[in-house]
């Protein structure tokens, strides 16, 4: 029983941390439509720019996550202007060649990674890191606290820039009716854009918990393919606070699993529950 | 007459080339040449089964790992089980390729654009995940396997494998190219332009998917079932592996999806550069080659290399130009 609610303690925690990386693919995917299948690349790619400014300047973990937050903002901007003026603006059998080309994206992100830093695995190192608290029996890792503090952090800030403040409105806005937006003067790329930006940056500080969370190798995003997706799917695409509820069932899922049954079935549970979630009720929990 | 006389033009060619393959095993003394054409013929037929799905019908399936390792694994237990012969196991993993494809396209086809993708990966992964669980096979370990004796006309196993595999590309366009002229193939352009369109016109969509479905999964596994002979090892991560997703699509989208020689030109161009790059520099370059390939083509040539050469491909195939 003790065992179950361990479990469960750090289900939740790891599941406000798939929060954190789900919730820039919850904007790109559940607000813009965009299929953004290299969405986990980006993250793992974040995830290496942390390891390398940790590594050579001796940066923390989360610093260094804020530090190439900018960076891909702007390699967000750019990727989005890529895909708007080669798929979505041409139309027609878009959809088809808008998949190849983000699962294109992610293999090269990949093979990248390999040929620069190999393909062992590679972690960071923080005071915070290696050390847990004790509670009678059970210990909690600090660096699961750490990121279970940051990520819920990190999803509320956006819930509320999405739902507070002018820009944030008007990227909902466009999520709901783009034919509106342009009548009524706006321009709905551009806004797109930006947002596209946001959902991308968001990634630097999602890759520093994913590298603070365990050390992270190059082929680390193909598992996070089924989180990530299954985490909006299940939310209701676009909903923020959605993504919150999806990622902690998510988290205590497969933490039960894992104490159960060993780490052997993990992999397999989010992808299970995505296809649950997508032949039961593909509208998701929080569906718009 | 027009058609007719295309039909013989066809068959004939693929007798040449299946006699062509036959005396070649008989007549070339080295390996090497079969072990790695090997390789090139099973992109063919990955990239010829995908486009059933992925080109006609524009269902972007990423699970061609599921359905290649499902080949690998029911010919893998078969063997082990009973010692059936090689012939015996691709048909058995035709079969199961088959009744899979049936499945996930019951579960899935009802799906549009990325949700299809991203629940065939889901698949894969949930396959993938079952078999290293299946201690029978050597669950994640592997197994290795003994080849039985090499039969008649041929010296060597490895031989032997190529002409199998060149009888199974063949049976792949065959089929490829009577999809692509019948009214199942008619029908899955119709969907693929404007699915609502096609179903309002009466077209049986998810009737057409399902068939579409099953064959592609029958013709990945069957293409699958000799590669544990030809490795003479199994194991899930490499079986299951996603870069013959990547491999099938890539080479598809890159030759062009609006005839079934559009795959083949792919697989064959794509498939000798691999061989090259892997035996010169690294498998890793490979992959990076491939990704680039399929980025550049996306972008700029949507209709794939027969886009390039034959402009009548791009009336057909593009849907409103």
């Amino acid at each position: 029983m003790d065992l179950l609610l361990g479990a469960v303690v750090l289900g939740v925690l790891l599941g406000c941390f798939y929060a954190a990386v789900s919730v820039g693919l919850s904007v790109s995917f559940g607000l813009l439509d965009v299929p953004h299948v290299a969405h986990p690349a980006f993250l793992v790619l974040a995830s290496y720019g942390v390891y390398q400014l940790n590594e050579s300047y001796d940066i923390d973990p989360l610093l260094a996550g804020l530090a190439i937050t900018p960076l891909f903002f702007v390699f967000g901007l750019l990727a989005y202007r890529v895909y708007y003026e080669t798929f979505e603006r041409r139309g027609s059998d878009a959809a088809v060649r808008g998949i190849a080309f983000f699962f294109g994206i992610a293999f090269i992100i990949e093979v990248l990674i390999i040929l620069q830093f190999g393909v062992d695995q590679r972690s960071v190192s923080a005071t915070y890191i290696g050390k847990s608290w004790r509670f009678g029996e059970f210990r909690i890792p600090i660096r699961q606290l750490v990121a279970f503090a940051v990520a819920l952090a990190l999803t509320v800030l956006l819930a509320v820039y999405l739902s507070k403040t002018f820009m944030g409105r008007a990227i909902r806005a466009v999520a709901q009716d783009e034919e509106a937006l342009r009548l009524m003067g706006a321009n709905p790329v551009r806004i797109k854009q930006f947002a596209f930006g946001i959902a991308t940056a968001v990634l630097g500080i999602a890759g520093a918990l994913l590298i603070i969370v365990a050390p992270v190798e190059p082929t680390l995003d193909r598992a996070y393919i089924g989180r990530t997706f299954c985490v909006v799917v299940m939310a209701g695409l676009g909903s923020i606070s959605g993504t919150l509820i999806a990622a902690i069932i998510l988290g205590v899922a497969e933490s039960i699993v894992l104490t159960l049954f060993g780490a052997s079935w993990a992999p397999a549970i989010s992808f299970a529950m995505l296809l649950g979630v997508l032949a039961v009720r593909p509208q998701g929990l929080l569906g718009r | 007459m027009n058609k007719r006389s295309h039909s013989i033009a066809f068959w004939a060619a693929v007798a040449v080339f299946l006699v062509a393959v036959l005396s070649m095993t008989q007549i070339v003394r080295n390996e090497y040449p079969f072990f790695a054409g090997y390789v090139i013929l099973q992109f063919i037929a990955l990239a010829v089964a995908w486009s059933i799905l992925g080109g006609y019908a524009g269902y972007v399936n990423f699970g061609t790992n599921a359905f290649f390792g499902v080949g690998v694994y029911t010919a893998v237990a078969l063997f082990k089980a009973t010692g059936a012969p090689l012939v015996v196991q691709i048909a058995a993993a035709a079969v199961v390729g088959m009744t899979l494809g049936f499945g996930v396209g019951l579960l899935t086809l009802r799906m549009r654009g990325i949700f299809f993708s991203i629940a065939t990966i889901a698949l894969a992964i949930i396959i993938e995940t079952f078999v290293m669980n299946w201690r029978f096979v050597g669950g994640a370990a592997g197994i290795q396997i003994q080849r039985p004796p090499v039969m008649a006309p041929f010296d060597s196993y490895v031989k032997m494998l190529f002409f199998v595999q060149a009888v199974l590309v063949v049976i792949a366009i065959a089929i490829a190219r009577y999809v692509q002229n019948s009214r199942i193939g008619r029908g899955l352009q119709a969907l693929r332009d404007d699915e609502l369109a096609a179903e309002c016109t009466g077209v049986p969509t998810l009737k057409l998917k399902l068939i579409a479905c099953m064959i592609s999964g029958a013709l990945i596994s069957a293409a699958g079932a000799p590669a544990a002979m030809y490795l003479q090892y199994a194991d899930p991560s490499s079986a299951f592996n996603l870069s013959y997703s990547v491999s099938a699509l890539a080479m598809a989208l890159i030759g062009g999806t609006a005839h079934w020689i559009g795959p083949v030109l792919g697989a064959i161009l794509l498939g000798s550069t691999q061989q090259l790059l892997a035996v010169t520099i690294s498998s890793e370059v490979n992959v990076l080659v491939l990704g680039i390939m399929l980025v550049l083509f996306v972008v700029g040539a949507p209709k794939g290399i027969i886009g390039l050469l034959r402009p009548r491909y791009r009336l057909r195939a593009g849907g409103k130009q």
